[in-house]
């Protein structure tokens, strides 16, 4: 596959590959892909309370420009507010890296896996007001 | 001794023209450089008897009579020779062959043509070790078949059939057999008597000869075996393949089959298997959770097909890119489907992904499969290390009870 210069760097130096603890409060996690399909992506968040990205880390099983696309996305979403973060598109992504058209689906999967990541956290957050709530309400009884 | 970067492992694809080969061909590139055909003057006879000895050295190499060697363009084209030529001469007789579903595309596909033509085509499904079973095939010949078509020795996970059995039952049932041989001839003793071959295609590039020449072998004697042509002209090759001979690429094969012949008298073949165990043995030794793909026991020497689970076969090329090799990887291929050759030996789609194919040949060094080793034990621990789902394992998730999301 002949890929742009972006696409091989990401590669060769991928930037924040690791894990977070999945069950911390601040941090979403996103699962995106299939092995089947060749490509799985993990893409975790560390949001603060003020709705900025303060940490991402990636992990991929995947062809070169998966690997690249995720690792790209975590350059993006440092230090980005969650709504930047959202605003993300497979097109950017495919742009930014030149990816060849049989390589659009890593783009697209690299966007679903920020907002798999931010829904996550989301949740916890909506978890977390519904148990605050809940005992409040208790506690009022 | 330097070693020298990249090093080639993809002796499948293709390989080095042998410096020996080279040699005799050259001469044909420019002094002697008649048209076989032209029997008139001293320059045609020269080229006519160069063209002759070649025939003799690729007869002699498998054990088969010059007469029954007919010069292609290469194996694709001896493929579809063989089949087209076969099911359009005895269509009144019959219009059903059998073929497997891990057959080479120059076989497939030229079925798949004359499936469009109103042909019928049965596709043997293979076992595990990548060998059809013959029953199978016993129960799929019919009163209408006209040829069977099985390869030697596959492309891919290098097993070999059983073309001995396979021609022995279609020679009872009096159906003609055709075996694509390209993978192993040169590298396995191969014998078109004994095998019970009514046809093999050949390749020289496959063989340390040069590209865009092979042959075909069409058995002569009885029942005689009749093929409608597919090139026209000029009448060359018995009219079967019209066209002027390419008299330095014909030389070519056949020197290439002498050289063969010395070098499995040498023990080229035991040599080249060591390497391959020496690599196999290695990586099992550095790495967990390696797979081999198809047969240990019935293989080509030279082959090793391993599944680096949870790797992907494309990144896990990127990554050892001083090797040159080959994966079934979906992403390699422009229909970002997985090898359908280990679709076919039902393995796992995942492991599919992740599935490296080397090709050890005539001049693979010990020292570079040394140098091999350590490169792919390094980027696998790299990219295991980015992996998420070696990681879900590691941790004792079973990756198969995740509801995954197919895209």
């Amino acid at each position: 596959m002949a890929y742009s210069n972006k696409v091989i760097d990401h590669y060769e130096n991928p930037r924040n590959v690791g894990s977070m603890d999945k069950n911390a409060e601040d941090v979403g996690t996103g699962l995106v892909g299939a092995p089947a399909c060749g490509d799985v992506m993990k893409l975790q968040l560390r949001i603060s309370d003020d709705g900025i990205i303060e940490d991402a880390k990636f992990k991929t099983f995947g062809c070169g420009s998966a690997i690249a696309s995720s690792s790209l996305v975590t350059e993006l979403v440092k230090g980005r507010s969650v709504e930047f973060a959202m605003s993300i598109n497979n097109a950017m992504i495919a742009e930014e890296l030149k990816l060849p058209p049989v390589k659009i689906h890593c783009s697209v999967l690299a966007e679903d896996a920020i907002k798999a990541a931010i829904a996550d956290f989301k949740q916890k957050r909506a978890k977390k007001a519904d148990a605050v709530s809940a005992s409040a309400s208790a506690a009022a009884e | 001794m330097s070693l020298k970067l990249p090093i080639y492992l993809d002796n499948h694809a293709t390989t080095r023209v042998d410096p020996k080969v080279l040699e005799v061909m050259l001469p044909f590139l420019t002094e002697v450089f008649g048209n076989a055909g032209s029997r008139n003057h001293a320059f045609g006879w020269a080229a006519q008897e160069a063209v002759e000895r070649a025939r003799e050295q690729v007869a002699s190499l498998i054990g088969a009579d010059p007469k029954e060697i007919i010069f292609t363009s290469g194996a694709t084209e001896s493929d579809n020779l063989a089949i087209l030529g076969v099911a359009h001469f005895y269509k009144e007789k019959g219009k059903h062959l059998i073929t497997q579903l891990t057959e080479h595309k120059a076989v497939l596909d030229a079925c798949h043509a004359l499936e469009k033509e109103g042909f019928e085509i049965t596709y043997l499904p293979v076992a595990a070790d990548g060998r059809i079973r013959l029953d199978d095939l016993a129960a799929a010949i019919r009163p209408d078949t006209t040829l069977v078509s099985i390869m030697w020795a596959n492309n891919e996970v290098g097993t070999i059939q059983d073309i001995t059995a396979i021609g022995k039952l279609c020679r009872e049932r009096g159906v003609f057999f055709h075996t694509d041989a390209v993978q192993g001839i040169g590298k396995l003793p191969f014998n078109v008597a004994s095998m019970n071959v009514d046809m093999a295609s050949i390749s020289a590039h496959k063989m340390y000869g040069p590209k865009g020449i092979g042959a075909l072998y069409i058995r002569r004697g009885r029942p005689r075996i009749r093929l409608e042509p597919t090139m026209f002209g000029g009448g060359q090759e018995r009219g079967i393949r019209s066209g002027t001979h390419a008299v330095h690429q014909i030389v070519g094969l056949g020197a290439a089959c002498a050289v063969a012949a010395d070098a499995m008298r040498d023990g080229e073949t035991e040599r080249i298997r060591e390497l391959r165990d020496y690599l196999w043995t290695k990586l099992q030794e550095n790495l967990d959770e390696l797979y081999l793909n198809g047969s240990w026991e019935h293989r080509l020497p030279g082959n090793l097909n391993v599944s680096f689970a949870f790797c992907e076969g494309e990144a896990m090329m990127m990554a050892i890119k001083d090797l040159a090799v080959s994966s079934g990887s979906a992403c390699t291929s422009a229909s970002l489907e997985p090898s359908y050759v280990l679709r076919a030996m039902g393995v796992d789609v995942e492991l599919a992904h992740t599935s490296i194919r080397f090709g050890i040949g005539r001049f693979t060094t010990r020292e570079e499969i040394d140098y091999a080793v350590q490169n792919i034990t390094d980027k696998v621990r790299w990219l295991r290390e980015m992996s998420p789902l070696y990681e879900m394992v590691k941790e004792g998730i079973d990756i198969k009870s995740i509801e995954w999301t197919a895209h």
